[in-house]
């Protein structure tokens, strides 16, 4: 194997192994920090927005009662918004990581979800752990922002809160498994685990418009399985640049002369070359990409 | 399965042709099931569930070492992956979830923490020790112990006459208000004082210390002026639950830090996730105790100004919940 080749496998410091008892590894692949991020900064605006819209209905409630001047009014105004204020801020994430999706509307719009690390069952106590841990990892450094401990606190005082701040808001960024503290508490992580639609088959769409083209064996033997899935993206992506592009560059290369659209071309060239590797593969022969020429060359 | 006609050689379209509708049947099974409750798969679907399941699996292995159709193998790891943690993720109904809680899992969680229960007990017992001895030595230790908002006015300063005014004052407006205020307030405090535990115990231990020494100081003041008892009756009738919660948050936190610390046989990582499973089980049970003791503190001490009954409530519930929890663990004849 050239050790030039680029790598097959999606980058395997993001993807870890669950072998489900059927025996087959499901390889699901980590959120990275940028999509736990991203996740979280959409989970925190939204707790906002309906705190604010919450605060302004009760505002409004509030006003009512207060007008008809009955005091019993203003305590239940009072009361729901103490105890929505409360639930809001514990359980939000609680509520939805329980859920049978185990992930908040944030995580949902990542394409990720919490999954036990030991691959079993998520259960309601993991998810507890995991979510009252924010309160020391974001609640804390933000009350200490708000409530003007940097001002009041002497400057030993704001150096610790962010010295705090950087450690358990950041905790992710020091582990290879992008753990937060309640991951660790909790055992569990979080896996992007998209829904993803099943695409065209483009070896199948490519395969009626080989009868147009006959490509030889020296022409298709170029190529291997990473410039086949490269190629695979250019056709699904459909750019027209790009597909001119690739195609010509392939063209030049197998030396193939036609006036065909790039498209067309290129999505027959695929499909032969599909077909080749795949045979391959039924013999026990893989070809990683261009440069593995190892067996190749001996065998034909 | 539809059988695509006179194929001999294997291909990954035939592959994909054959399987395609059973992927797509699995996909929408799931796509409904996730959106609400199982209620919306009829019985025969979620007997066809896991056959589809595991002819999706079956799909994916085959699929890996025949096709190199990325996005097919994709889309199968995908959908196999949502597939299993819905087959796996049994889980039974909130309601046998909830009885299960209160009649095994909470005592029994709670039982387990008995030696950090302890020692939160013991830290919460010294401050208030040092503060009272402090308090009594020099009284103007109170002001430096206590934050100026909580005294209201409950200082060295105040007339005997006046302290003993704020232990039977019955303003009866807005009593569910406040019993609601305290809810919360206790509630975020006992939250805090678990998730500190995970800095290697040290912030819960600080915590639990403050936490007596105001206490230890308000003693010091009203013992001083004779009012020690009543202090007792208007402290202890929400305080047997409050400070009992309050002293469980801070074992779940103890708990978490020390087996940070030191782990044992287990690996750290381990060892951390089974304190954090137990110590989640106690925190929903404090949030419940404080529940209560939000309702004793906002409603009962207030409209209750009696000593005595205010004693016999507090021993009530103190011996209640020992009871509760403690009492199956000594019958069974383990700790």
């Amino acid at each position: 194997m050239a050790s030039a080749s680029p790598s097959l496998s999606p980058d395997s410091s993001v993807q870890r192994t669950l072998v489900t008892p059927e025996g087959v590894d499901l390889r699901l692949r980590l959120g990275t920090a940028g999509q736990r991020a991203g996740a979280f900064v959409i989970d925190f605006l939204l707790l906002i927005l309906t705190l604010i819209l919450f605060m302004i209905l009760l505002f409004w409630a509030g006003l009512g009662a207060a007008e008809g001047r009955s005091n019993d009014g203003l305590s239940v105004v009072a009361i729901i918004w103490l105890l929505g204020f409360f639930l809001l801020r514990n359980f939000y994430f609680i509520a939805f990581e329980i859920g049978r999706r185990s992930a908040t509307l944030g995580k949902r719009i990542f394409g990720m979800r919490v999954v036990a690390r030991d691959g079993g069952r998520l259960t309601a106590d993991a998810v507890i752990a995991r979510n009252l841990m924010r309160e020391i990892e974001v609640f804390l450094p933000i009350t200490f922002l708000f409530s003007g401990g940097i001002d009041t606190g002497s400057a030993l005082m704001a150096v610790v809160g962010c010295l705090w701040a950087t450690i358990f808001l950041f905790f992710p960024l020091f582990n290879k498994d992008r753990l937060r503290v309640g991951d660790i508490i909790a055992g569990t992580w979080v896996v992007h685990a998209p829904r993803r639609k099943l695409l065209a088959d483009l070896a199948g769409e490519g395969s009626n418009r080989l009868p147009d083209f006959d490509f030889t064996d020296e022409q298709l033997a170029v190529y291997g399985e990473y410039e086949l899935q490269t190629l695979e993206k250019v056709l699904r992506d459909d750019n027209a640049e790009t597909l001119h592009g690739v195609a010509n560059t392939i063209r030049a290369k197998i030396d193939w002369h036609d006036g065909d659209d790039d498209y067309i071309f290129l999505n027959a060239y695929y499909a032969a070359l599909v077909a080749r590797l795949e045979r391959g593969m039924l013999f026990g022969k893989r070809r990683a990409s261009k440069f593995d020429i190892g067996e190749d060359q001996s065998s034909g | 399965m539809r059988r695509v006609a006179n194929q001999t050689v294997f291909s990954s379209q035939t592959f994909r042709a054959e399987r395609e509708e059973d992927w797509q049947r699995l996909e929408e099974m799931l796509r409904r099931a996730e959106g609400g409750s199982v209620r919306r798969l009829s019985d025969d679907d979620l007997l066809e569930l896991p056959v589809l399941y595991r002819s999706a699996l079956s799909s994916l292995s085959v699929a890996r070492e025949t096709t190199l159709d990325l996005a097919l193998i994709n889309y199968l790891e995908g959908l196999c992956t949502r597939a299993y943690f819905f087959v796996y993720g049994v889980r039974t109904s909130l309601g046998r979830r909830t009885l299960g809680f209160f009649t095994e899992d909470w005592p029994a969680a709670i039982r387990t923490l008995w030696r950090e229960t302890l020692m939160s007990l013991a830290l919460m017992l010294a401050g208030a020790l040092a503060a009272y001895l402090l308090v009594q030595g020099n009284p103007d230790w109170f002001n430096s112990i206590i934050p100026q908002g909580l005294s209201g006015g409950r200082d060295p300063s105040a007339s005997t006459e006046m302290l003993r005014e704020t232990l039977y004052t019955s303003d009866q407006s807005g009593l569910a208000v406040f019993a609601t205020y305290l809810f919360t307030h206790n509630s975020q405090v006992a939250i805090f004082a678990f998730a500190l535990g995970f800095a290697f115990a040290v912030p819960t231990a600080l915590l639990m210390v403050y936490n007596g020494a105001i206490l230890g100081a308000f003693v010091a003041l009203f013992v001083e002026r004779g009012l020690g008892f009543e202090l007792g009756g208007w402290l202890l009738i929400h305080g047997s639950t409050e400070l009992f919660a309050i002293i469980l948050a801070g074992a779940a936190g103890l708990r978490i830090g020390t087996k940070v610390i030191f782990p044992g046989m287990q690996s750290r990582l381990n060892a951390a996730r089974e304190a954090g499973k137990t110590a989640a089980v106690v925190m929903i049970g404090v949030i419940v105790m404080l529940l209560a003791a939000g309702l004793l503190e906002g409603f009962g001490r207030q409209l209750i100004t009696e000593d005595l009954t205010r004693y016999a409530i507090a021993s009530m519930m103190f011996f209640g919940w020992c009871a509760y929890f403690y009492l199956p663990g000594l019958i069974r004849g383990q700790r």
